[in-house]
């Protein structure tokens, strides 16, 4: 595969293998993520998904002993070739994390503004322009507003997610990885956080890993089946979901096994 | 319900044995501070009051007279010992925490732990062979230099221990916002462990503030107020050690006295290490 040149490409993967020392826990994966569309990774515990999604923001090279083989091209560009610098790199690719880990000794202002103010100097109307609009846009404004000042971890799980997430916006990515961002939350927070993901994807590039078949065919445009560190389909979402190509795939989604 | 069978009744004495077994542990425990700082209250109360903290020490067979210049000295020595340990120990620490499994840090740790149940006396001697020797002087800065390294483990290890309580996903979570690494250390990892590493620079503050050995042959002791660090100079423990073997009478009701008000401000320093660390951020909204 190397459809690196297509228009459409947002994200390619070109046989990228991961690793926990001696561990290959992604065995080769080459797909090709479109931009502005949401993509979800869904597997069974263990499968590499989660791991393939750190590796698209250099998130995984940060754990013990781990380290990859293989491309990732972000808009043309090789974001493990020498000389790129990580930090950058997960500048323009936000993540969303499962369990929400806002900054717990911030407010709730601070914890909107904390990727611009330590990376940069911004005015304080700036500030509070940004605060307002990733709020809005993370649907957590109106129940904030009047707060700003209190806890970050004063929220609710649901609440602490959407900040979570608005502080991803704040330092205006184009991708957003998000990892099981509603596994740890209540139906009514997760309804919340879905139908962001849907006005999101107008503005952002979405891949999210989902262990909700439902979650994953009611928000992505694309689906990627991972079985033991292997990519074993990948197609629009709604095909994957009626007429699956592959047998495990099949018994995946069908509840069999998983 | 009806009272059980035998098992029922064992299980109620058992319990009640070991509950008993526990709280006489904690009352042993309690018994000797208690003790100890009744005992100073009952034999150095009397003899505090304005002029034990104003005044310097009078000759023998005059009355009155005062440890302030034990009391600046000590608050001297201690003040040098932290702008040496607290720098180091932090940094030190910092380092050791973020990369808990590097092989220097191992190192680090392991020579920390050690520097840390080295006999103070011990540290004496060295700030004597480096310090005093060579400046032909007891001095401020050679007590500062003992009790500041005294402090250097103590800080090291638990800002080491803070460090690493921190959560993995705060760390990620501004790691992911394209924060790079050293700010990530400075500006969260730090910031949420700000309680903790205060914490530890008051209590290791407040254990060398007891310390008598390592400034009976670095700071010495001095009659008189003195605020040159070249010189030697009168420090709390110290004052109270000779105070204590010296044959009188009004001497001994000063050393009580000393000890007393030491005793207390080590305590005042543990409370308010109880207090810092019980603030919560979430209340102050």
């Amino acid at each position: 595969m190397s459809n690196s040149n297509d228009i459409n490409s947002g994200i390619v993967a070109q046989d990228l293998k991961a690793f926990f020392g001696n561990i290959e826990v992604l065995k080769g994966i080459s797909v090709s993520m479109q931009k502005k569309k949401v993509t979800a990774l869904i597997g069974p515990s263990g499968c590499g998904k989660t791991t393939f999604l750190r590796t698209l923001n250099r998130m995984h090279e940060l754990a013990r002993n781990a380290s990859i083989k293989g491309k990732v091209i972000v808009d043309g560009t090789d974001i493990y070739s020498p000389g790129i610098d990580p930090v950058l790199v997960r500048r323009k690719i936000g993540m969303v994390f499962q369990k929400p880990n806002p900054f717990p000794t911030m407010t709730i202002y601070e914890n909107v503004v904390a990727g611009l103010k330590l990376t940069g100097r911004h005015s304080r109307k700036e500030l509070d322009e940004v605060v307002e609009r990733t709020l809005v846009q993370a649907a957590l404004w109106d129940e904030v507003k009047d707060s700003l000042r209190k806890s970050g971890a004063s929220l609710s799980g649901g609440q602490q997610q959407r900040l979570c997430i608005a502080r991803t916006l704040a330092v205006n990515p184009e991708v957003i990885l998000m990892d099981e961002p509603a596994s740890a939350l209540d139906p009514i927070s997760t309804a919340k956080i879905e139908e962001l993901i849907f006005q999101l994807k107008d503005t952002y590039t979405i891949v999210i890993v989902t262990h909700n078949m439902q979650q994953a065919a009611r928000v992505s445009d694309f689906t990627a089946f991972f079985y033991l560190g292997e990519l074993i389909e990948f197609n629009n979402t709604r095909s994957m979901f009626t007429r699956p190509q592959k047998k495990q795939t099949e018994d995946y989604i069908t509840g069999r096994f998983g | 319900m009806k009272g059980g069978g035998f098992s029922y009744w064992r299980r109620k004495t058992s319990n009640a044995f070991v509950t008993i077994l526990f709280s006489s542990s904690v009352l042993i425990v309690l018994l000797p501070l208690i003790l100890i700082v009744g005992y100073l209250f009952f034999k150095g109360a009397s003899s505090v009051n304005l002029n034990f903290f104003i005044h310097r020490p009078a000759p023998v067979g005059e009355h009155g007279g005062g440890m302030g210049n034990a009391i600046i000295g000590s608050v001297y020595v201690v003040g040098l010992a932290s702008l040496l340990g607290i720098p180091i120990g932090l940094l030190g620490g910092m380092f050791v925490g973020e990369f808990p499994h590097n092989k220097f840090s191992t190192l680090v740790r392991f020579v920390a732990d050690v520097l840390n149940g080295t006999p103070s006396i011990v540290m004496g001697v060295f700030a004597y062979t480096v310090v005093v020797l060579p400046m032909k002087s007891f001095s401020v800065l050679a007590g500062g230099f003992a009790l500041g390294v005294m402090m250097i483990p103590t800080i090291l290890r638990t800002t080491d221990e803070i460090l690493q309580t921190v959560p993995t996903s705060i760390r990620e979570a501004s790691l992911a916002l394209g924060v790079p690494y050293w700010r990530t250390v400075l500006s969260v990892v730090l910031r949420s462990a700000k309680s903790g590493i205060i914490t530890g620079i008051l209590l290791a503050g407040a254990r060398v503030l007891g310390e008598t050995a390592p400034l009976l042959f670095t700071s010495f002791n001095n009659a008189f107020f003195s605020y040159s660090v070249t010189q030697p100079i009168s420090t709390l423990p110290v004052q109270i050690f000779n105070y204590a073997i010296s044959p009188y009478r009004d001497w001994h009701r000063q050393a009580w006295a000393g000890a007393l008000i030491l005793v207390l401000a080590i305590l005042i320093v543990n409370f308010a290490v109880r207090v810092f660390s019980r603030q919560r951020f979430d209340q102050t909204v």
